[in-house]
């Protein structure tokens, strides 16, 4: 069996070799955050966009800034020495989407399927 | 149990041919140590996840009170926002400083991370006060419990975060850089950039969708 040296771990959060690679990584990722930062709250701000595509913007847009900041900051990368994190990575995302889109869905079914009207749903409204 | 056999089931470590479990042994401490903090800071966001579903599911159930747009300034929110991404990346220049065992530099940029996260902190802070101020604390509605317990959570590992930056800065000036030192502040390093990836959700979800016009 062959040895295989460029398949050792790195650990998350550990930066690369060189001074200056380093920190070109934290500039450029500083640099994109800042931007998607930018354009995030410009498209909450302008009214040239149509409306309702708006809030899905700023979620991609919000996505991918957690993305920069992984590759960026975290250094999660696709490459062969990252393969644990990333898998860890992968399991807590499929986690995080699971009990946000499950509870999402099934509480506007409930709220849907509960609510005959505003008016006979709040009762304390309704003595007041 | 022979050599050979504890080879075939994997307990041994190094010179064994094909277990398929990898020939090489356990991971360093430098490894294992950040890993083991990474499963815990996904964890972590597993935890955040459950609160911004709750916060989706209640933030339309405001009683009569308050609503979103009337609450949130998204001036305040820039500011907290450019604080928090500063303070992620000094984070990082620490680190890199950290690595190479240069003492002045690491506890500058560590001194300025923390002070980064103090503004955030601050401005947060003030902001919780005016909203209970005004009546909008976390009892008036199920919606306010939601966003206080969200971002009030958020804000908590904040804090945690200064103390523990407080306390590597202490810890580096006393030890120097000893390797358990440093596996410590890497895994700072992990927590504070962890910490801005749940506040670009926060600011996104709760603060830019929620003023919408």
């Amino acid at each position: 069996m062959t040895e295989e040296p460029e398949l050792l771990n790195v650990a998350p959060g550990e930066p690369h070799d060189s001074l200056l690679g380093e920190t070109i990584s934290y500039v450029v990722g500083l640099g994109l955050a800042l931007l998607l930062t930018g354009v995030s709250f410009w498209v909450a701000s302008t009214s040239h966009l149509w409306g309702p595509g708006v809030a899905v913007g700023l979620v991609v847009l919000a996505v991918a800034q957690m993305g920069v900041h992984l590759v960026f900051f975290l250094h999660i990368t696709s490459g062969p020495d990252n393969t644990n994190n990333v898998l860890a990575l992968a399991f807590g995302v499929m986690i995080v989407l699971l009990v946000m889109i499950g509870t999402i869905w099934i509480m506007a079914h409930l709220a849907a399927g509960m609510a005959p009207g505003p008016e006979l749903t709040n009762l304390q409204m309704q003595h007041g | 149990m022979t050599s050979s056999e504890a080879a075939a089931v994997g307990l041994t470590h190094g010179g064994s041919e094909d277990t398929g479990l990898g020939n090489r042994g356990p991971q360093s401490k430098s490894i294992v140590v950040p890993y083991g903090f990474w499963l815990f800071v996904l964890s972590d966001m597993v935890l955040f996840s459950a609160l911004f579903a709750s916060y989706a599911a209640l933030v339309h159930a405001t009683d009569g009170g308050p609503v979103t747009g009337q609450l949130f300034d998204r001036t305040k929110v820039a500011v907290e926002t450019v604080s928090l991404l500063l303070s992620s990346f000094v984070c990082g220049l620490a680190i890199i400083a950290a690595k190479r065992k240069n003492l002045f530099w690491t506890e500058f940029w560590l001194v300025v991370t923390g002070l980064l996260g103090l503004v955030f902190l601050v401005i947060e802070l003030r902001e919780f006060a005016g909203m209970i101020a005004i009546g909008a604390g976390p009892q008036r509605s199920a919606f306010l419990s939601a966003f206080f317990t969200l971002v009030g959570c958020h804000g908590a590992h904040v804090t945690a975060g200064l103390l523990w930056i407080g306390t590597m800065a202490a810890q580096i000036w006393t030890k120097g850089f000893q390797p358990h030192i440093g596996r410590r502040l890497l895994c700072l390093s992990v927590f504070w950039h962890a910490l801005d990836i749940i506040w670009v959700a926060i600011f996104t979800i709760v603060y830019l969708i929620g003023t919408l016009p």
